[in-house]
């Protein structure tokens, strides 16, 4: 077993999930067996080989820099689940006595 | 009326052109074909009729003014994962419920300008994650060659709506497979264009270096007139090919005479269905019969697709997926602070697989593991790209099978995630790779399920694969549309 239920815990965390203990239970025995099918590559030399990112070799695709039309505030924030005016409205992000 | 089912785009253009047919007369006919069929295939997502008849008036007006082109007044389906003004865009998640785009993709700016005629949002598997169309949080859409079967995914519901008659294209996105697949199960034709070919400017993004935008239709010729549209440089891409746009439907109706096509070897693998190979092997034959040479080529890492691919397309997934945090738009679970409203509506917005595939990438991501994972993953999409330049010098195409077996039945694969990802063998190298593939119906097996053929071709070779594609479809002449939807 490579995957124990603490580090599916921890991964949730990061990815910002929370999940019951079934969920857990599941995902432990899934990523384990994925994982493990994931570990053939291993198998593959790829000593000096340089990692592919993307398909394409474009760098630094440059653009003029000019000043167009953009969204307006509106536009911007008129799909927010809160707001206050022209503001995205959130739950308390620093602790307040 | 029914008739109008078998003209192709270029000839409804003409009739459109000819005023003898309008466009509100055809959006009508098709918007009364989903109220008929739909409530059983479950290919909408949303049905937006009013709009659609909107864009009919407009598209009548332009071809009042002479100005008809492309797609002028030809009502199509879009997956509901290109961003659309006035529309909502859910990706079959509930977390992007109630969003609306404040723009259009380019694709959907392309086909306005050309006038198309939008008929609703066709459903997917959430997020464009699955291989059924069975992670859609809203709903099941049926194969309509079997009720009972899954049409394909993840652009389940474009394949079964162009393969029902719901529509006369769709436009689709895939990844991995997530056109091709679905329309090798309903019997459809689907284009993935090169990675940069069409530009990614509003399609909501799964696995950036992967995902691309393409046709679902009922011919080749519509796949070259779909395509025409879409293709082309944007600047709003960085990813954008900026190469000119051939005529794609001048390369329809060339013959194939001369034309090398490469068999890989480890593309007949064990597992692989009867009636699949020897449907492939007997459209093999009628390239040769018409003056191709088959060319055995060997594409030898093959076996290693799948784990390279969801290593990949898992970590671009779980940061692309970051930005639904309940604060710019969709779904918020109340919490108490920001990271527990974070978990909580993530937790409850997102669907299993979406989840699953969150954690998996943050894993492979997170740190002590990169290496061992994403790098190595990296390294060996470098040599899967290597495999296929060295192929391509021996011959012009590749075929193969679209998938190794045909439409599974609904519920057979969800509970064991990995046969899920292994149905898509065929059609992950080429996405790693950035290169076109196309699926084209070649036959059908002894239970009456579509079989694909896959068509994969050299960066920006779209025009010879649908030149091939032509032959194929012209030669076998096979059934389009299943009887109960005729």
């Amino acid at each position: 077993m490579k995957i124990t239920r603490d580090v599916i815990e921890y991964v949730a965390h990061l990815g910002r999930l929370e999940l019951d203990p079934h969920e857990i239970e599941e995902y432990t025995g899934q990523l384990d067996s994925i994982l493990e099918y994931m570990d053939k590559l291993n198998a593959l030399d790829t000593t000096g080989v340089e990692p592919m990112s993307h398909a394409i070799p474009n760098v630094n695709v440059f653009r003029e820099d000019r000043i167009v039309e953009s969204f307006s505030v509106e536009e911007s924030v008129g799909n927010a689940p809160e707001r206050t005016g022209s503001f995205f409205k959130v739950p308390p992000i620093i602790e307040v006595e | 009326m029914e008739e109008l089912l078998n003209k192709n785009v270029l000839e409804l253009g003409e009739a459109l052109r000819r005023k003898e047919i309008s466009s509100v007369e055809l959006t009508t006919f098709y918007l009364k074909r989903i109220a008929k069929y739909d409530g059983e295939l479950r290919s909408y997502l949303r049905v937006t009729g009013e709009l659609a008849l909107e864009m009919a008036r407009a598209a009548d007006e332009k071809l009042r003014r002479g100005e008809g082109e492309g797609l002028t007044g030809i009502p199509l389906g879009i997956k509901d994962i290109l961003c659309m003004t006035n529309i909502e865009t859910t990706c079959a998640s509930q977390i992007l419920k109630g969003f609306i785009a404040p723009y259009d993709a380019t694709v959907i700016r392309r086909m306005k300008e050309s006038g198309f005629v939008n008929l609703g949002r066709l459903n997917m598997d959430e997020f464009a994650m699955g291989s059924s169309t069975e992670n859609s949080s809203f709903q099941v859409t049926k194969n309509p060659w079997d009720l009972e079967r899954i049409p394909g995914g993840s652009s389940g519901g474009s394949a079964a709506a162009v393969a029902a008659g719901l529509c006369v294209a769709a436009l689709g996105t895939d990844t991995g497979g997530s056109i091709r697949q679905p329309a090798g199960l309903c019997g459809t034709v689907g284009l993935k264009p090169t990675y940069g070919r069409v530009s990614r400017y509003g399609l909501v993004a799964f696995a950036s270096s992967l995902d691309q935008i393409g046709p679902l239709t009922r011919s080749v010729k519509d796949c070259a007139a779909v395509l025409q549209v879409i293709a082309g440089h944007d600047p709003m891409d960085s990813t954008s090919i900026p190469q000119p746009v051939p005529d794609y439907l001048s390369f329809i109706g060339r013959d194939v005479k001369g034309l090398r096509v490469g068999i890989p070897r480890e593309y007949f693998i064990e597992g692989m269905e009867e009636d699949v190979k020897s449907s492939v092997e007997s459209a093999i034959k009628v390239f040769e019969r018409n003056g191709a040479s088959v060319v055995p080529i060997t594409l030898p890492h093959t076996e290693y697709a799948v784990a390279t691919y969801y290593i990949i397309c898992t970590a671009e997934a779980s940061s692309n997926l970051a930005r639904y945090d309940g604060v710019k738009y969709g779904f918020r679970a109340p919490g108490k602070d920001i990271i527990e409203m974070y978990k909580k509506t993530r937790s409850a917005g997102f669907g299993k697989e979406v989840k699953r595939r969150i954690i998996l990438g943050t894993y492979v991501l997170s740190s002590g593991y990169y290496d061992a994972y994403y790098r190595k993953a990296g390294q060996v999409r470098a040599l899967f790209k290597r495999d296929f330049d060295r192929a391509f010098e021996e011959c012009d195409v590749i075929m193969t099978a679209v998938s190794p077996t045909t439409a599974f039945r609904a519920g057979e694969k969800m509970e064991d995630p990995l046969t899920m990802y292994l149905s898509d063998i065929f059609t992950i190298p080429v996405n790693l790779a950035g290169l076109p593939g196309l699926s084209v119906p070649c036959g059908f097996d002894r239970k009456g399920l579509p079989i694909g053929l896959q068509i994969i071709g050299k960066p920006l070779d779209e025009g010879l694969m649908l030149q091939a594609a032509y032959v194929c479809e012209n030669e076998l002449q096979l059934k389009k549309i299943p009887d109960r939807f005729v």
